[in-house]
């Protein structure tokens, strides 16, 4: 993920030839052994990804609801007495409506919040760690931010609940008390460390000959970090953004906490979203295995994992496709 | 990067876990109890509280029960009894017939429900709000998003913040059946894990409504209720819930899968008992009249 310094060509087809010998048998085991394990680690998320697909698959392949005979409609509005066209999650009702429009519409706000808060604070502090610091601050610094990436998500939540909802209503006069922009600034806490970790990787992964060339050619720092550090190391940020991004939309505690919850479908930060997660963390305890809700919570977890895959898979050719041009491949 | 003294370390510790895990996890069986000497109730978040009570005074009658409780909400409670995880199932509702039919499909029992205390179903607002009382007509056209200014139940001109329980709480299933008639909450309706939850919210809100067990009633002021527009309006009380003049009172349950066993009959029986039936009070639930007590 990380931009890596260029390689050095090999002048002869295997430089190490004269170290190769034989490998001994508890090499060739312990060797065996950690292939099995990596294996594992794949086999085991495919398996996984089988299985949540298998159990959507009704949703997807035609299924219908109940014994209605509808087939599942996940984006169909209902148009309501007044006739305002309205998108509805409502499971347990009589009938039940899967609409997952504001679902949808609510993981991608309070994941934009987040971005929208974490990626300047993110980026600009690994700057700065990289960049400006003297040796002890960027001691000091880099493992602070760092700490924050292993405070539980409940813990986040929580403090978001109790500290923030209050501070935020008084200050932004937001219509609920808890919504999306609190969960948002909470779940920034969670993003900002990932953001910051692997663009300070890609920011150091920048030969130094870079920054001496450049300042040889007579720019002063300010320069030398906003023409040529931060560009060479573009490849690498925009890969702490997708990695926020796909944390941030599957973090669950942290906003099924502070977000309040109502699946309502608005552009507004201040009102209580629903997210994708929180919804599935929430109903998925109490669903009868088998029942057209349980095969919509997994549709729904379906819906996450391919959005996740897709945007990573998107960034890693974007990415890729930048390094070329770069030269830092 | 991994030292190799480092990963020798990991596997270690590893296999010591493992080691450690493996062995007090075997007695576990499906039917039956769910563990030999450890009694394990799970459901209500509106209970949790009061059956750590009822666990932590009933282990100084009988020090060799282990009372394990659980939360998670009354929904996630009878899954759990209907899979045979728990063995005693705390329910704020009744248990519906398609449960009823489930567990006796899965387990071959029938579902044995027990009384074990009274609740008012509290209607509470922030202290700030000057709204004294409401009808249950009112509440529900409140909940259903039919009205959605606390001006047109009586209260000041301010739209209404409404705040509720997740779908797999009980108290969601007895406010919807009760109050709303069956009918859909409105879209906007937040909902929050747990009745603190709940309270909390209203708490620091000045224009919301909440609703929960009467036992968490911390800096929120609870509604005197209305049955409807004609009768008079009831506080919760202990009085009031006992002889049905509150409207919104109801029974807390425990479920067992068929009679309980021995050791578990025992709990039951001390809970509804003079010692357990004391611990409610202290709680803040209501404790059974006379005539309910077996």
């Amino acid at each position: 993920m990380t931009a890596t310094a260029p390689t050095i060509t090999p002048q002869s087809p295997d430089p190490h030839a004269s170290l190769r010998r034989k490998p001994r048998l508890g090499e060739r085991l312990t060797e065996l052994a950690l292939r099995t394990v990596a294996l594992t680690s794949i086999a085991a998320i495919v398996l996984i990804l089988a299985f949540i697909a298998r159990e959507a698959l009704p949703v997807f392949a035609g299924g219908t609801v109940g014994e209605s005979g509808t087939s599942f409609d996940l984006l169909a509005s209902e148009r309501l007495a007044d006739g305002t066209e309205q998108f509805l999650w409502r499971p347990v009702s009589q009938p039940p409506t899967y609409n997952i429009v504001p679902l949808v519409v609510g993981s991608l706000k309070v994941t934009l919040v987040a971005l929208f808060i974490a990626a300047p604070l993110g980026i600009a502090a690994a700057i700065y760690v990289s960049e400006l610091a003297g040796k002890k601050q960027r001691e000091l610094i880099k493992p602070t931010i760092e700490l924050l990436a292993g405070v539980p998500s409940v813990v986040i939540g929580f403090f978001a609940l109790i500290v923030l909802t209050t501070w935020v209503q008084q200050v932004f006069g937001t219509e609920h008390r808890l919504n999306a922009l609190t969960a948002g600034i909470g779940l920034a806490l969670a993003v900002c460390p990932v953001i910051f970790t692997i663009s300070e990787d890609a920011l150091q992964a920048v030969p130094h000959t870079y920054r001496t060339a450049a300042l040889a050619l007579g720019s002063d720092r300010v320069q030398m970090i906003v023409r040529v550090v931060v560009p060479a190391a573009l490849p690498g940020i925009l890969a702490s953004l997708v990695l926020g991004f796909g944390r941030a939309i599957g973090e669950t505690m942290i906003v099924l906490l502070a977000s309040g919850n109502a699946a309502i479908v608005s552009g507004s930060v201040g009102v209580s979203t629903r997210t994708i997660t929180a919804t599935i963390a929430q109903e998925l305890g109490e669903v009868v295995v088998g029942s057209d809700h349980y095969h919509v919570l997994f549709a729904l977890g379906t819906v996450l994992f391919a959005s996740t895959f897709v945007l990573n898979f998107a960034g890693e050719r974007v990415i890729h496709g930048l390094r070329k041009k770069l030269g830092t491949a | 990067m991994l030292t190799r003294r480092s990963l020798l370390f990991t596997a270690a510790f590893a296999l010591l876990c493992h080691c450690t895990q493996s062995s007090p996890t075997t007695n576990e069986g499906i039917s039956g109890r769910a563990n030999k000497g450890k009694l394990t109730i799970k459901g209500s978040d509106t209970m949790v509280i009061l059956g750590q009570r009822w666990a932590e005074a009933y282990a100084k009658v009988d020090t060799l029960a282990v009372v394990q409780v659980n939360g998670g909400g009354t929904g996630t409670g009878i899954a759990a009894l209907i899979n045979g995880s728990t063995d005693i199932c705390q329910a704020s509702r009744s248990m519906s017939d398609k449960e009823r039919e489930e567990l006796l499909a899965k387990r071959g029992v029938p579902a044995v429900e027990t009384t074990v205390a009274l609740d008012a179903l509290a209607v509470f607002v922030n202290d700030k709000n000057p709204l004294q009382e409401i009808s249950l007509p009112a509440l529900a056209r409140l909940y259903t998003g039919e009205v959605s200014d606390w001006q047109q139940v009586g209260g000041p001109t301010h739209g209404v913040v409404l705040y509720g329980r997740e779908n797999s709480s009980g108290t969601h299933g007895y406010f919807k059946e009760r109050v709303l008639g069956g009918k859909d909450f409105a879209a906007s309706t937040q909902t929050l894990a747990g009745t603190s939850a709940v309270a909390n919210a209203v708490n620091g809100d000045e224009f919301g409504i909440g609703y929960g067990g009467i036992a968490y009633l911390e800096g929120i002021r609870a509604l005197r209720i209305r049955k409807d527009d004609a009768s008079p309006a009831v506080a919760p009380s202990l009085a009031s819930v006992q002889d049905g003049s509150y409207p919104v009172g109801r029974f807390l349950y425990f479920y067992t899968a068929g009679d309980p066993s021995s050791d578990i009959k025992r709990f039951i029986d001390w809970v509804q008992g003079p010692d357990g039936q004391k611990v409610i009070g202290d709680v803040g639930y209501y404790p059974l009249p006379k005539g309910r007590r077996l």
